[in-house]
């Protein structure tokens, strides 16, 4: 008897969104990336078109970042100067975006101004070709003033800006709006409100293709379950033809995986975790590969070594498309 | 849950008149404010309005019609076959048979047509001699249109179940036993067929038709009911459909889910 490849059907694909411009497009961008548009649950080829990769987007900061050594060694003395971080990551590690975050904003650190804070984001558009993912300093006022004055100062570059949270989001969806950006929409582990706030986006006028979902993770040992399965009921939800649910989604991988003391703890202090360089790259890598498998469509990303296992682990995945 | 708008019914004062003075005014606005309510399909029925031998033509007018302003799909009920088909012919979407009951002349007329038309089929659970009243012979007849979508290759989920709610207050013993036909239903084959009431005849010439029919959706809904023939623009109707979706995890919880239920 002949074996039937069981395939199910799907009422509809994951929302594609377009982030970056070329010159054509009113951009200064050597390359725009596509995220999205997938027709079936993630690399399973024979159900259903896997319509673009999963990106790999290098966290960059526009003040030097109190990360572990491990990382910042790989780095050495481009920590100082965004510009030339960035382009490290593009031309070195073939990062596919690059993801600048303003911690140098923070009123309870270098309170830098919004204007200042756009001629860093100006710095890095000049230094790389590849398009941009913008957040603040996570103190929301700020970040406020910040994303308007970044959002205008950029207008045409189609960036991808955030963070819009469920009380508050009109301000940056509105500066996404007038000055087409588009928008990270993020939750916090819970798919109900992920869900709402995307219709409350989506009701300012801003279209659902300008959306990218951030399901706020947690890393490797420290809730990633909880994600996995919003992660992958938000897919089985968009292929199910749940609108606002259809945007591709993004995964803060490295500040996570980042901020676990396994990434983090010496093999002296903890002898039974071995090696702390293996351990640290490889928690990351785990964190960021798990979730690949529930959609993860951009992945921020920080230690260069663990980008390179992830590329290759994307290559695999793809090689049947 | 499908909502399958009801009010395009030749039964309907205004819509007879439609069809007897060619006006497509009243027939478009019902199209769109049925649309609007939160219908998925809408049905089109000439009623006794048209003779007969011009049921053809005006089915094939109103297709036309309804279609010059919504782009919904249509479900045409006619127990004329020639007049469906004629409809048929000229449907952009994919449409819905509505309707046939398991008989052997009339499946091997409507089976063919729908796969030919890419259009789905409702099935009633009666034949000539009438409407069963218990489950068990709802079932036998079910039984028998399922067997007919696989003999004349119609997808086995592109064929709706029917198993005719009568009016609770001539017929009171066929509820329970129509949701117990809908609950085995799904059970017959998989995947399983969906099921499909015409709502509003459980409240017929009942007082509060409004509270019956609700009442009665979210019970059908919980056996297991995929779509209703129903007053699309009875908002408290769409909420109870929109909030049974909710109840019975087919839609992620939102708090615009009454909202979101009615878009598109």
């Amino acid at each position: 008897m002949a074996v039937a490849l069981i395939k199910e059907r799907y009422q509809n694909k994951v929302g594609e969104v377009i982030i970056g411009a070329t010159a054509a497009e009113g951009g200064t961008r050597t390359s725009v990336i596509k995220v999205g548009g997938d027709a079936a649950l993630p690399f399973l080829h024979f159900e259903g078109k896997i319509e673009n990769r999963t990106v790999i987007a290098m966290e960059v900061t526009d003040i030097p970042p109190a990360w572990n050594d491990i990382i910042k060694s790989q780095f050495g003395d481009v920590l100082n100067d965004p510009a030339a971080w960035a382009k490290r990551c593009v031309e070195e590690c073939h990062a596919d975006m690059i993801y600048l975050k303003l911690i140098g904003a923070s009123p309870e650190g270098e309170n830098r101004s919004p204007e200042e804070c756009a001629k860093v984001v100006k710095d890095v558009l000049a230094a790389v070709g590849v398009p941009l993912i913008i957040v603040g300093c996570e103190d929301p006022e700020k970040d406020n003033e910040l994303m308007a004055a970044i959002a205008e100062a950029t207008a045409g570059e189609n960036l991808l800006i955030g963070i819009a949270e469920q009380d508050n989001y009109k301000s940056i969806a509105a500066a996404a709006m007038v000055h087409k950006h588009n928008v990270i929409a993020r939750s916090p582990l819970d798919i109900n409100i992920c869900k709402q706030l995307n219709i409350l986006i989506s009701e300012m006028g801003l279209p659902l293709n300008r959306i990218v979902i951030d399901p706020m993770i947690g890393g490797l040992g420290y809730g990633i379950e909880y994600a996995y399965s919003i992660m992958e009921r938000a897919r089985l939800g968009a292929l199910a033809n749940d609108k606002m649910l259809s945007m591709p989604m993004i995964c803060t991988v490295g500040y996570e995986a980042n901020r676990a003391k396994e990434a983090n703890a010496a093999e002296e202090e903890f002898p039974g975790w071995g090696d702390l360089n293996d351990r640290a790259i490889l928690w990351e890598t785990l964190t960021a590969t798990a979730l690949l498998q529930v959609g993860a469509s951009i992945l921020l990303m920080r230690n260069p070594a663990a980008v390179r296992l992830v590329q290759q682990n994307i290559n695999d995945l793809m090689e049947n498309a | 849950m499908i909502i399958i708008g009801e009010r395009i019914n030749g039964m309907f004062k205004d819509i007879g008149d439609a069809l007897r003075n060619k006006d497509a005014k009243p027939i478009q606005e019902w199209a769109l404010k049925q649309q609007e309510g939160g219908a998925h399909y809408l049905d089109v029925n000439s009623g006794p309005a048209v003779p007969k031998e011009e049921r053809p033509a005006a089915y094939e007018w109103m297709v036309k019609v309804i279609q010059e302003v919504s782009e919904i799909p249509l479900c045409l009920d006619s127990t004329n076959y020639n007049a469906i088909e004629a409809g048929l012919k000229l449907l952009k979407r994919p449409g819905m048979i509505n309707s046939c009951p398991a008989e052997r002349e009339k499946i091997e007329r409507v089976f063919p047509m729908a796969v030919q038309y890419n259009a789905a089929v409702i099935g009633l659970t009666m034949d000539n001699k009438g409407i069963p009243k218990d489950a068990e012979n709802r079932i036998a007849f079910a039984m028998e249109l399922v067997a007919a979508a696989d003999e004349f290759g119609l997808p086995i989920d592109e064929l709706f179940i029917d198993p005719l709610i009568l009016p609770c207050n001539v017929a009171q013993e066929h509820a329970p036993e129509v949701l117990e036909s809908i609950r085995m239903v799904k059970t017959l084959s998989n995947p399983a067929p969906k099921t499909v009431l015409g709502l509003s005849n459980v409240s017929q010439n009942a007082l509060d038709r409004h509270l019956i029919n609700r009442t009665y959706l979210a019970m059908a809904m919980s056996a297991g009911l995929d779509a209703a023939i129903m007053d699309a623009n009875d908002d408290d109707l769409v909420d109870v459909a929109a909030t049974c979706e909710i109840l019975l995890n087919k839609s992620i919880y939102a708090d615009s889910y009454l909202k979101v239920f009615r878009q598109r």
